[in-house]
């Protein structure tokens, strides 16, 4: 693919370096142990990892939720063989506790890195004591290595060789995503007549899907550097496509795996009009709202380049800054293409330069995190808190309105308003 | 290595960050990677601060590691020096930052700025939020008022008679559970015994207001775990008294203002009024008596604990059947007032044997923190909030002080709410053939409370009930599961299952549930109607 050469001059792209206002990588557990249901996510950290998790999840749902810390204290610290004997007892407490568990994640954290304490060891030791009835992998959430979704990416990469093997012809659709989003493209591809069909997570451990020279892969998430890396290790290989969000994207992204599959052209549009056609209804509810307002984006996810995208094409928004903590300049070529000449990209993050950027801009909207929020809304501007476009449904056809509505509602709450 | 599901507490440096937020005119620089951010949706979230607390976070990365993270450091504490121009400088370190110990304060040091700089030292691995905070405070007080104590022996000088008595405010911080209307409410009380309040601190202060501490009279403690330390030492080194009762609730108030009055020598009968508050006579009205001798359960920070198990035995009339704190460091006042009730205090920080211990007690109402309120709500118990940790719900628009007298009007109606809801589940019961009422409608405070007990005859009424219960089944299905899972050998025969719904339902679930032990302690495979009225035998108290 040499799609990023040709692509991202077209772009002011510029990276900066500074204070970064993002989650570490042990977020992603939040939608991770929803999505594959009989995993636990153990993060081997401090006071400060479980604080954060606690703080991200918002509310407890669960009395025994599938996460936890095993935080190290003072006594771990004073000689790394007490730290593994430590690390056995709680992971041995916690199956014990919990035998409905049938894979086991230890979370690498900041301090579990920085004390060197070896997660994949301990991973291969404690693997022994219990597979088969679990199985216990390793992957590092920590924040001075990955950024918020980069766990994700950083939890698949570690199931990537695990996975079973298959010389089939199948399809792979990698990145979590909500199970009804899941069935909605499950029900696409059977109808293009796209299959086997699996999806990466899956919703339990013991469903882990095959892979193999014969896998051809779509990312539904544009954060899987390692992830597509690790399949392509397997023989997989990536069909590059922008990503599944708005009518474009989605008819962008099916189109790729169509194409692969050699699906003819009116069954294509048969199966994808419908759809492609809902979505666009539902997109022009909000396009009057929208169109013309200018929008910045905090880094945050990796989803802004395919965000802006979207809203730059489908809604007539016009884009002031998209800054991204990473840009993965080969899996968002085909997104960078599409973004109107001149778009300016901004990798990586200065949060207080950006924030004078942002106040001199005074976008319409401003995409950002938590912490940013409500202060720029005391500063009269109008926000959209980021972290709701990972927890919500918004990829495929039948969630473009939804997604739509995110960016339409604050701008509809500040018109409403009289106080 | 501890197993940590919740935790009542962050980290010390988000105690460090509740004063650096409640102050003003300083910032904080933390030697931390990037995920500890997160800390700031805590207060812009939470609390919704209109502004970002003020902390510059260093964020190093791993490639920072093999290079130079003290550079990296330096470089942010001129930046933000220069960016902010705070009038003093905290710097300090979280858990990671620790461990690599690159010394924060003696490379602020030698940047040589012209503010005051205070260096925290908070063990991240030892010590949590609370003991961050006084730590933070202390050495805040101890740096800015240090210089300006009297020489050690120095005795204080006797008010000047024309000149008002005043006090200091200590302990209200950023995040703080009501700290915001207590100090209002506490002021305006100190106010109508002649005495002014020369500063309120850390909230609101800026450094010059903290160097001049020691000029007021004496210091109101409001928040032992926060300014208990800096009190002290501010007594060591200015003389200065400090209180020791905290208002909460309307006898303490009464002894506060006795012990205040004192303190500024002045005559407590103004702020004593019979009429300051409704509380007593709420009490004492007959509609009060379905109050008399509820079992409470209570759990929180040291401070609110306390007063509340007072408030709740001598102003409710309740029966205080579980007192316990999550912190340690207040865990021999804790088990004091624990031995006045005749029960033995519960210190943990460990959020499941709290669940277990509200469990075993079947306490009538939970008075506890927003993580007592989570567990109170799966067991279907009513529940006030009485401490932090604190949720975006503890922020109320209105005014709703703790302390006080007004405290005392506002915490009679926050702890009889869920229970006047109580009185409205008996309503329902009376009229639980009628058909407006059915099984599903529990009081919506109590959630998830009808979807807890799962049976045949049960499912089959929600199932041809629609949408509402919806929600909460959902929500609750993963607990309802492994409950349902545990006791599989024991079974209802269908008399005993139909004896069980004509009790009320929402007892039910508990009914359920005590039959289901005691035919498990006793070996009883299929649970009969017998079993059922033997169970209740064995329970009934
Ligand atoms: S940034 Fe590091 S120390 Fe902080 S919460 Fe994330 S993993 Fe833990
Ligand atoms: S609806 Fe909910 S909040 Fe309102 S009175 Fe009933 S229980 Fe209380």
């Amino acid at each position: 693919m040499s799609a990023a050469s040709e692509f991202v001059p077209l772009q002011q792209l510029r990276s900066e370096r500074g204070q970064r206002a993002v989650f570490c990588g042990l977020t992603g557990i939040i939608w991770l142990h929803r999505k594959i249901q009989d995993a636990f996510f153990l993060v081997v950290g401090s006071r400060t990892c479980a604080h954060l998790i606690q703080s991200a999840a918002g509310v407890m749902i669960f009395a025994e939720p599938r996460f936890a810390t095993a935080i190290i204290d003072d006594r771990d610290l004073a000689g790394l063989a007490d730290a593994n004997d430590e690390l056995d007892r709680v992971v041995t407490q916690l199956l014990e506790r919990r035998p409905d568990i049938r894979l086991l994640f230890l979370v690498g954290s900041c301090p579990s890195e920085v004390i060197k304490l070896d997660l994949s060891r301990a991973a291969t030791r404690l693997s022994k004591s219990f597979e088969p009835r679990v199985r216990i992998r390793n992957y590092s959430g920590s924040g001075i290595e990955t950024t918020f979704t980069q766990g994700e990416d950083a939890c698949l990469a570690a199931l990537a060789p695990t996975l079973p093997v298959t010389a089939e012809k199948s399809l792979l659709v990698v990145g979590a995503l909500p199970d009804v989003v899941e069935d909605q493209f499950r029900r696409l591809f059977a109808a293009l007549g796209i299959g086997p069909v699996n999806f990466f997570p899956p919703r339990r451990s013991t469903e882990l899907p095959p892979v193999g020279p014969g896998t051809r892969f779509l990312l539904a998430q544009p954060f899987l550097a390692d992830t597509a890396r690790a399949l392509g290790e397997r023989g997989a290989v990536q069909i590059p496509a922008p990503f599944p969000l708005g009518a474009e994207g989605t008819t962008a992204w099916l189109q790729a795996a169509a194409t692969e599959w050699h699906v003819e052209p009116g069954r294509f549009a048969a199966v994808t009009g419908p759809g492609h056609e809902r979505a666009q209804r539902s997109l022009s509810r909000h396009r009057d709202q929208l169109a013309g307002k200018r929008v910045f984006f905090f880094p945050d996810s990796q989803l802004e380049v395919p965000l802006a995208r979207f809203l730059s094409r489908e809604l007539g928004m016009q884009l002031t800054e998209v800054g991204t903590p990473y840009l993965h300049r080969e899996h968002l070529a085909p997104e960078l293409a599409l973004l109107p000449e001149g778009t300016k990209v901004v990798e990586g993050q200065h949060v207080d330069n950006q924030l004078d950027r942002c106040r001199a801009e005074r976008p319409d909207i401003v995409v950002c995190g938590l912490g940013l929020a409500n202060p720029l809304e005391a500063e009269g501007l109008t926000t959209k808190w980021s972290i709701e476009l990972v927890f919500t449904p918004i990829h495929g056809y039948e969630q473009a309105g939804d997604l739509a509505e995110l960016f339409a509602r604050p701008l509809n709450r500040r018109l409403r308003l009289a106080v | 290595m501890k197993l940590t599901l919740w935790t009542y507490e962050g980290p010390p440096h988000i105690g460090a960050m509740r004063i650096a937020t409640a102050m003003q005119g300083v910032h904080y620089v933390l030697h931390a990677p990037q995920g500890d951010t997160y800390a700031d949706l805590l207060f812009t979230m939470i609390e919704r601060r209109d502004r970002r607390p003020p902390v510059t976070y260093t964020t190093f990365q791993a490639r920072d590691l093999g290079s130079d993270t003290a550079e990296l450091f330096k470089t942010t504490a001129r930046e933000a020096y220069e960016r902010f121009q705070p009038e003093a400088l905290l710097v300090g370190a979280s858990c990671t930052a620790e461990l690599i110990q690159d010394d924060p304060g003696g490379l602020t040091a030698a940047l040589g700025l012209p503010i005051p700089v205070v260096p925290l030292e908070l063990p991240a691995y030892q010590k949590k939020e609370n003991w961050g905070a006084a730590e933070t405070f202390y050495q805040v007080v101890r740096t800015l008022a240090g210089p300006l104590a009297p020489p050690p022996g120095t005795a204080r000088a006797a008010r000047d008679p024309a000149r008002r008595p005043r006090c200091n405010i200590l302990g209200p911080t950023a995040l703080g559970f009501r700290h915001r209307d207590d100090v209002v409410e506490i002021t305006k009380l100190l106010a109508t015994l002649g005495i002014d309040v020369a500063v309120v601190a850390p909230a609101g202060a800026r450094p010059a207001d903290i160097a001049r501490l020691g000029e007021a009279d004496f210091n109101v403690v409001l928040y032992p775990e926060v300014a208990m330390q800096a009190a002290k030492w501010l007594t060591r080194m200015f003389g200065q008294p400090a209180t020791t009762v905290v208002p909460l609730g309307v006898g303490a108030t009464r002894d506060f203002v006795r012990e205040v009055a004192q303190l500024a020598g002045v005559d407590p009968t103004p702020a004593l009024g019979e009429d300051a508050t409704r509380l007593p006579w709420y009490s004492r009205s007959v509609d009060s008596t379905y109050l008399t001798g509820k079992r409470v359960f209570i759990f929180g920070d040291a401070t609110h604990a306390v007063a509340a198990a007072r408030i709740a035995a001598e102003e409710f009339g309740f029966t205080v059947v579980g007192l316990g704190t999550y912190s340690r460091e207040f865990a021999r006042e804790v088990r004091a007032a624990a031995e006045k009730y005749g029960i033995e205090a519960l210190i943990t920080d460990d959020y499941l044997e709290v669940e277990s211990a509200v469990a075993a007690l079947h306490p009538e109402l939970v008075l506890g923190t927003q993580m007592e309120r989570h567990i109170a709500k799966r067991l279907g118990v009513p529940c006030a909030v009485i401490s932090a940790p604190v949720h975006v719900q503890d922020f109320p628009a209105r005014y709703a002080p703790q302390m006080g007298y007004e405290g005392a009007n506002v915490v009679f109606d926050t702890w009889v709410h869920p229970l006047m809801m109580g009185l409205e589940e008996h309503l329902i019961t009376m009229f639980r053939e009628d058909f407006e009422f059915h099984d599903g409608a529990a009081a919506s405070h109590l959630g998830t409370v009808a979807a807890r007990a799962p049976s045949a005859a049960l499912a089959d009424v929600q199932a041809s009930r629609p949408a509402p219960q919806l929600a909460a089944v959902t929500a609750s299905a993963p607990t309802a599961a492994a409950a349902a899972a545990t006791p599989a050998t024991i079974g209802w025969d269908a008399e005993a299952e139909k004896e069980l719904q004509k009790i009320p339902f929402f007892v039910r679930g508990k009914a359920r549930r005590n039959t289901e032990r005691y035919a498990a302690e006793n070996g009883v495979a299929t649970i009969t109607v017998g079993t059922l009225y033997d169970a209740k035998a064995h329970f009934g108290r």
